[in-house]
């Protein structure tokens, strides 16, 4: 069987290894082998090696990697079967962009923020040579244009890429590896950070054209929803191995290797949840009133209102841009900046933090998104947790040891890590001690940034445990900030949707979730991948 | 684009207006009377008064100021009270001797930065880079003055007795009559600006080379000839404009010295002459002139930042 199969594959990697230039491994022996017209994810968590893998596809190695044996064959379309690693440079050159393409994570930072989008794609032909003449290339970008959902006209084409949406340069992204026909395509995490709408809509166009084109389509992700989406197989990947490859039936529903089994617990899903603890719904802790921002002449949020009760979770849904952190930031107090009021316990807080008391800082609180930026990269955990209770109370030094231990303890951060500086820590154990600087001034109100985003899936679940347990045990109000609709049976008691600055909807999450009033709730549960 | 170039316009205006403001008033707290300057220690004060009233000084300060300032908008810049002439007549041909100077070494240095930078850049981490960032590390250290003796003890004297070490030039003809003078001078002032615009530029180079877009743009199969002179080179050109921009105007400035060394009939020259004999009028000429070529100089990289950079290009269409 693996003779006739062999001769059928686009993509066929062998016993791939890569090390750093100090020898440690990277890949430990990777093979996967991809037919044309057939997706296969390549799923992992950051710092598996899974978008080395992939670059390792198109005979590429980041600075500090190094190739240590096995084999990548490609099987072009229309010509001589080809053994990428062992060709020269230059020949390597002739394959990328033409045989062998590659559609990069972040748009923003792959395309080249001073060339036309037109230009960009045009080069990818000139380069190879695809085409006879000008016009016939000017042809063909204007064809695959359009065969990504773009419009195709000339204006479109003299763009820069900062005149484009999120969406629209993923889609040029696109369109420039698939301008050459190439065989396969390598796509390195396309979708992360677009919404669910976009998100959508990519993973529509790379699965019309890898079925249209015979393409064989590697497509690299961590969402394991995604990959229900979009694949029909599966390759999970872990510490610079694959554990484990299938069927993406097989795989995802009865997953075998104990990792993937993990994996696949730990996606949140719009159906799941577990027990959620019961609020108190006697007063309102936090209530904004009217609240409206505008950003010169953009009105960023219009009279927004909104109550949370102690010991209840609010999950505030929007996409980017839709004024969620701006809300946030201004009930914290970090936006002066605003009209209305927001009240704590019936009293009216200031707009700033700084006229603040020192009781009202205490009583709200904040955790950002990125725990990699948010802490003190020069104080050790233990330090960093400890200054809110230098600055809001008057604790003795002692006092102040107790209750930052007592703290950590709650986020099961153990007593030597919390020596330690944040960059000793991984992203998971960041945000715990980010969640512990919050909490250790026994906040009323809890507010979440998009806590979880820069966190891998697994990390997500226990986080989002975390802050489960939390509320239940302090009674503390909670708002949780994020995009993804997924998270909501799991955290939220109540939700309130954003859209363009106001709220379209709000409501207890399971009304919300079965019974969605407005259009966009709709469709973005829709859109919402499942498993 | 155009809006956002008027308004630095203006606003280099106003810094220059502010500039004259502050050589004026400079001048005034220098220690000493011009007059007495001009006639010595044994001058009657009859004599002294008469020479005030011709010089204007019993004037009110603000009534001075703005007939100075009128005659440098009318291209009149006062007259010298040690050579009795006009300042224009004793300036002119001395700013063609300096901008020859600074214009030779300004391209050169440019030129040779942005080259060996963006060659270091790409061979980053092999033997050739560090020999590049050693060198240049070491001449960036050395002060103009330490630069310009090594090269005279090392061209025009006993090493290699090749180049003459002063200006020899007779009054009245120019300096370029005789390029093999110009060559020291020119040598100095490059060697002092180079390393700064080499340095910043690896750097800079580096990072874009780091990019993402870099990335795909060799992962399109596009040539690396092109993808250094399209992708790359665009980018860094912005960041380096503004160190090229503050090395220029220094240059305006470090030429002083230079002239000096070289005894090269320029402006720096004319300033010292000037600062000695406590000839006011030439001081604030030529302290304007050095301040507008700064002005002019991060300006012109202000624009270049601005046109390099198309978010700020089609700021306005948006």
């Amino acid at each position: 069987m693996t003779a006739q199969v062999t001769l059928t594959h686009a993509l066929e990697v062998e016993d791939l290894r890569v090390n750093t230039l100090a020898g440690s491994p990277v890949l430990k022996g990777v093979s996967y082998s991809i037919a044309p017209g057939e997706v296969l994810a390549l799923v992992g968590e950051s710092g598996s090696g899974k978008t080395t893998a992939g670059l390792a596809a198109l005979g590429h190695f980041r600075r500090g990697l190094a190739p240590a044996g096995g084999t990548v064959t490609a099987n072009p379309r229309d010509g001589q079967s080809v053994e990428v690693l062992g060709l020269a440079e230059r020949r390597r050159r002739a394959l990328r962009g033409h045989t062998l393409s590659y559609v990069p994570q972040d748009p923003a930072l792959s395309l080249n923020p001073a060339l036309r989008i037109g230009l960009q794609i045009a080069e990818v032909l000139e380069a190879h040579g695809y085409g006879a003449s000008d016009d016939e290339r000017s042809a063909r970008v204007a064809e695959v244009l359009g065969e990504v959902g773009l419009p195709a006209d000339e204006d479109y084409q003299r763009r820069y890429p900062h005149q484009l949406s999120g969406g629209q340069q993923q889609r040029v992204g696109i369109a420039m590896a698939f301008a050459c026909r190439p065989s396969v395509v390598v796509l390195d995490e396309p979708t992360t950070g677009l919404d669910v709408t976009t998100q959508t809509l990519v993973l529509r166009t790379v699965s019309e054209l890898t079925t249209e084109h015979g393409v064989a389509a590697l497509y690299i992700t961590h969402d394991l929803a995604v990959v229900a989406a979009i694949a029909d197989r599966v390759a999970v990947m872990r510490g610079g191995e694959i554990v484990e490859s299938g069927t993406v039936e097989e795989v995802l529903r009865r997953p075998s290797h104990s990792y993937t089994r993990e994996l696949v617990d730990a996606v949140p899903d719009l159906d799941g949840g577990g027990e959620l603890p019961t609020p108190d719904a006697d007063a309102a802790t936090l209530r904004v009133t009217d609240l409206s921002v505008s950003f010169g002449e953009h009105r960023v949020l219009s009279d927004v209102s909104l109550t949370v009760h102690s010991g209840e979770c609010l999950l505030l849904l929007g996409e980017s841009g839709s004024g969620k952190t701006t809300l946030s930031r201004c009930v914290a107090g970090l936006n002066d900046d605003h009209s209305g009021s927001v009240e704590l316990d019936g009293t009216a807080l200031a707009a700033s933090t700084r006229r603040r008391s020192a009781d009202q800082l205490r009583a709200v609180q904040y955790v950002f998104q990125s725990p990699y930026s948010s802490l003190n990269p020069r104080r050790t955990i233990a330090q960093s947790v400890e200054v809110p209770l230098e600055m809001l109370t008057d604790l003795d030094r002692a006092q102040r040891r107790e209750r930052v231990g007592q703290t950590l303890d709650k986020v099961r951060l153990s007593r030597e890590l919390a020596q330690r500086l944040p960059d000793q820590l991984s992203g998971g154990e960041r945000q715990r001690a980010a969640i512990a600087r919050a909490l250790v001034t026994t906040p009323k109100v809890l507010l979440c940034d998009e806590v979880t985003s820069a966190l891998d899936v697994s990390v997500q679940a226990t986080i989002i445990d975390l802050l489960c347990e939390l509320r239940a045990e302090l009674g503390t109000a909670m708002v949780f900030v994020t995009h993804n609709i997924a998270l909501a049976r799991h955290v939220a008691d109540r939700i309130a949707v954003l859209r363009g600055g106001e709220i379209v909807e709000t409501g207890p999450v399971d009304d919300v979730l079965s019974d969605p009033r407005h259009e966009y709730t709709r469709q973005l549960l829709a859109n919402t991948p499942r498993m | 684009m155009s809006r956002l170039i008027i308004r630095r316009l203006l606003v280099s205006l106003v810094v220059l207006w502010l500039v004259s403001l502050l050589v004026f008033v400079a001048t005034l707290l220098l220690p000493g009377d011009p007059a007495r300057a001009i006639l010595g220690q044994q001058a009657t004060p009859d004599r002294i008064a008469a020479l005030q009233a011709q010089l204007n000084l019993d004037a009110p300060v603000w009534e001075r100021y703005l007939s100075w300032l009128g005659g440098v908008f009318t291209g009149d810049l006062g007259t010298s009270a040690a050579t009795q002439g006009p300042v224009n007549d004793l300036l002119g041909d001395r700013i063609g001797a300096s901008l020859v100077l600074l214009v030779t070494a300004a391209v050169l240095s440019t030129l040779v930065g942005l080259a060996l930078g963006t060659w270091s850049a790409v061979r980053r981490g092999r033997a050739a880079d560090h020999t590049v960032s050693g060198i240049s590390l070491v001449i960036a250290a050395l002060p103009e003055f330490v630069i310009g003796v090594a090269l005279i003890v090392l061209l025009s004297t006993t090493v290699f007795p090749l180049l003459p070490s002063v200006t020899l030039a007779p009054p009245g003809e120019p300096v370029w009559s005789q390029p093999l003078q110009l060559i020291l001078p020119v040598l100095t002032l490059t060697l002092v600006v180079t390393p700064y615009i080499t340095r910043m530029m690896r750097a800079t180079m580096s990072e874009v080379l780091d990019s993402g877009y870099v990335e795909m743009a060799r992962l399109k199969g596009i040539p690396e000839r092109t993808v250094l002179t399209r992708h790359a080179l665009p980018h860094a050109i912005g960041p380096v404009a503004q160190v090229i921009a503050l090395q220029l105007a220094w240059l305006a400035g470090g030429v002083v010295v230079v002239e000096f060394l070289f005894r090269y009939p320029g402006v720096g020259q004319a300033l010292i002459d000037a600062v000695n004999n406590r000839d006011v009028e030439v001081v604030q000429a030529i302290t304007l002139l050095i301040a507008a070529v700064y002005i002019v100089v991060n300006l012109l990289a202000d624009i270049v930042g601005i046109v390099t950079n198309p978010r700020l290009r089609t700021e306005v269409s948006r």
